[in-house]
């Protein structure tokens, strides 16, 4: 057993660690995050020349094959500075889904031209009744000929605004709660009947209500057989929750170690408040909580390693939601207490702070929170005990 | 990174496995299995000691040049977790854990000489003089005095939550040689033995009804100035040795999962209070399932320290939290014990907990040891250094506050 990263997981880290060192200061990203795209075309351009964007994605695409260490890696490096440009959206989500699902001719139209940052796509799964449960679908793809068409409203679709292609799950046949019968659908967000509605998140990133008004696609664009999209699915969430997991850690340690600088300058009664015992003990658990947290991103990365394959999934799962669960309670603590002991300044939209800690806040709610990653983690360890 | 064992260590793990199935006697896994505390029952402890002494294995962390084994952090895990799964009794402390690598850094080729077989052996038991009266987290400020005598030491004053001094032949004590200095410059790490005239021990009773501690009374004792470990006034580089050595070495996650297995044991034959076994409760499974999470954070904290120590890194800031987050699961898995256990943890049966004792007693057996644990557990925060002063030292040598 061993914890060493490899000379190219050095490489690929340095260069992520660099280029946000030099071209990412946190006014440039507040910038950007208040910018109308709410990202930089530009960075993400010079992300894909880097070869940020093909990391998770097939070296036959141009991509980087990596696994999901290097999704880790990758995306613990991003969360440090909170980037916002949407490489989870989509070259995790969307461009993982069609390596999955796609045909030949569907991959080779779209994975090489996503890695080389020509396209923006976003996965439309989630639904006000579905509360972030993959498997329960109420929007609609009616057969009809050749055709299908499709009806329903998604929520919180990441990248929403900028994509110009959307992947849809929508339910082929079956009950609203079966995990059997859901289909994807590539979508173009243009299409008659597709309506958007952007907004900005609270965490500086950008998201979008889409609903679709009978909006009409052929089979070609169904990716994957019929009904049978549902493993895949959870593959690339549960994939896409391993690299936000990444994320937080990275911001927790931004968070944990600006609010012990932030104490040991700021003085009250005489003294750095950072002399204070009551404070002490709350940032040495603040440093507990991160380390114990990137040991649990550890966990369930190296535990995930065969998350594509069907024995590896189970694991995967389990391992997966233990770390979200463990990552939504360390960033909530975290993040609060960085407020706290920042004080009024703490509460400002000027310092970094409140920005990480609302991305940490956001980062709970999305693929599921903390009560439905313990839901999940109760019915994977029942269901090993019993095949035991 | 990489998760998987090399094949020498799953040879190496059915090597110990296979040693300590001829090995076990029923009667010492009994002790094992009805030890309520971190100090198992001293008559079956030393009884194991000897066998693993005949097969070298019993001080797996010594040099191996002193007795040791010459095994790897990875090994000394397996050894480890192999054993308490196996509810081999756990060897006594204070010799082969914290004594003897004393005489190792500090001691004269002759203490060396001495000491260190009958540590092995057994033939020495020991028992640690550090706490007193008034001076517990604040150690430095202890007040047992050894006063200069020729070739020897007049040491007077009292050491108290000394454990096993009611069985132990020999104490190591820090005592102060100097009351001008500094507070940590005028202690000396000295060797008594515990015949000598003059000490006196009396019993301290457990809130779980059990002799474990002692106070120990000094009064005018006689010890040699060839005990002493190290230089005079030059003890507290002993103790902090000490401190060192143990840094890193203990895993606190196989005995967490232990527990937590026992638990989940209880609860799937438990009734729950509304239908169903208590494993199957709503909300005893939440805390049975966050606990297992928060263990299995731990767990791979000491995978990564194990992995920097096996590279020859140095773990630094992970090994300093292990003992805080250790403790605090620990308290929690027993805490979780007993109201699992529910009003079968309430009657008061220490006799019946004896190893050997065969003694009838009320409700089922895995339920005797749950109450005697959760209130033995209590001290795992206070003893070892606090973990308020873990704490501060995070705060002062990790985080630079």
């Amino acid at each position: 057993m061993n914890f060493d990263l490899s000379q190219e997981q050095k490489m690929l880290v340095d260069s992520i660690q660099k280029f946000l060192k030099n071209d990412y200061s946190f006014e440039t990203r507040c910038k950007l995050a208040n910018s109308s795209l709410g990202f930089s075309e530009e960075n993400w351009k010079l992300f894909a020349e880097l070869g940020w964007l093909g990391v998770a994605l097939g070296s036959d695409y141009g991509g980087f094959g990596g696994s999901t260490e290097d999704i880790m890696l990758m995306h613990e490096a991003l969360g440090r500075a909170l980037v916002t440009e949407p490489i989870l959206p989509t070259a995790l989500l969307c461009g993982r889904l069609i390596e999955l699902l796609g045909t030949e001719a569907q991959k080779k139209s779209l994975l090489p031209s996503l890695i080389q940052g020509e396209l923006q796509l976003a996965l439309a799964y989630n639904e006000a009744i579905a509360r972030n449960n993959p498997a329960v679908v109420g929007c609609v793809a009616q057969r009809e000929g050749d055709n299908y068409v499709i009806s329903g409203k998604k929520i919180g679709v990441l990248n929403g605004h900028a994509a110009s292609q959307l992947l849809v799950t929508a339910r082929t046949a079956g009950d609203v709660r079966a995990s059997a019968g859901i289909s994807v659908f590539l979508v173009d967000a243009y299409a008659a009947g597709v309506e958007r509605k952007p907004y900005q998140t609270v965490d500086g990133l950008r998201a979008a209500e889409i609903e679709f008004n009978g909006v009409e696609v052929t089979a070609a664009q169904r990716l994957g057989a019929e009904g049978d999209a549902f493993v895949a699915l959870e593959t690339v969430l549960d994939e896409a929750c391993l690299a936000l997991c990444a994320e937080a850690v990275g911001a927790m340690e931004v968070l944990y170690k600006t609010t012990i600088e932030y104490c040991k300058t700021r003085k009250q009664f005489g003294v750095p408040i950072g002399k204070f015992q009551a404070l002490q003990f709350r940032m040495v658990d603040m440093f507990m909580l991160h380390e114990q947290a990137k040991s649990m991103i550890y966990q369930a990365a190296l535990r995930a390693k065969d998350i594509s394959t069907k024995e590896g999934r189970a694991k995967a799962r389990e391992a997966i939601s233990a770390c979200k669960v463990y990552i939504g309670k360390a960033g909530r603590r975290i993040g609060q207490e960085a407020i706290q002991l920042h004080g009024g300044m703490g509460m400002t939209d000027e310092l970094n702070v409140g920005h990480y800690f609302k991305r940490l806040t956001a980062i709970d709610a999305l693929f599921g929170n903390v009560d439905y990653h313990l839901h999940r983690y109760d019915e994977c360890v029942t269901a090993s005990r019993e095949i035991a | 990174m990489d998760l998987s064992i090399k094949p020498e260590y799953l040879q190496f793990r059915e090597e110990v496995r296979s040693f300590l199935a001829q090995n076990l006697t029923d009667d010492l896994r009994e002790a094992g299995r009805l030890a309520t505390s971190v100090f198992h029952d001293v008559e079956r402890s030393m009884a194991w000691q000897k066998i693993l002494h005949k097969k070298g294995w019993v001080a797996p962390n010594w040099p191996k040049q002193y007795g040791g084994t010459g095994w790897d952090v990875v090994q000394r895990a397996i050894f480890a977790e192999e054993s308490m799964k196996a509810s081999a009794p756990a060897m006594i402390p204070m010799g082969l854990l914290m004594c003897g690598p004393c005489i190792i850094g500090y001691g004269t080729q002759a203490q060396k000489d001495y000491y260190l077989p009958r540590i092995l052996s057994g033939e020495d038991l020991w028992c640690q003089g550090y706490s007193e009266p008034g001076s517990g987290s604040d150690l430095a400020s202890l007040q047992t005095f050894a006063a200069s005598d020729g070739d020897d030491y007049i040491v007077n004053g009292t050491k108290i939550w000394t454990t096993y001094a009611h069985f132990a032949n020999k104490i190591f004590c820090l005592v102060r040689t100097d009351k001008e200095a500094k507070p940590q410059k005028g202690i000396t790490f000295l060797l008594i033995d515990m015949t000598s005239p003059g000490i006196k021990v009396e019993p301290i009773i457990g809130l779980d009804g059990i002799r474990e501690q002692n106070t120990v009374f000094f009064d005018n004792v006689r010890v040699p100035k060839a005990n002493r470990i190290g230089n005079e006034n030059d003890g507290w580089t002993v103790a902090k040795y000490l401190l060192m050595f143990e840094r890193g070495g203990q895993e606190y996650a196989p005995a967490l999962y232990a527990g937590l297995a026992q638990v989940k044991d209880i609860a799937s034959k438990e009734a729950g209070s509304f239908g169903g076994p208590l494993i199957a409760d709503t909300n005893f499974r939440r805390k049975l399932n966050e606990l297992e999470i928060d263990i299995m954070a731990l767990e791979f904290t000491e995978n990564r320290i194990k992995s920097a120590l096996g590279s020859g890194q140095n773990p630094g800031a992970l090994a300093s939290m292990t003992k805080i987050l250790g403790t605090e699961l620990s308290q929690r898995v027993t805490e979780l014990a007993i109201e699992a256990v529910g009003v079968y943890g309430l009657p008061l049966q220490t006799d019946a907990i004896q190893p050997g004792a065969g003694l009838p007693f009320v409700g089922p057996e895995y339920a005797l040891t749950a109450m005697p644990r959760y209130l033995n557990t209590r001290a795992t925060t206070i003893y070892g250094g606090s973990n308020e002063v873990q704490r501060g030292i995070i705060a002062k040598l990790v985080l630079g506050l």
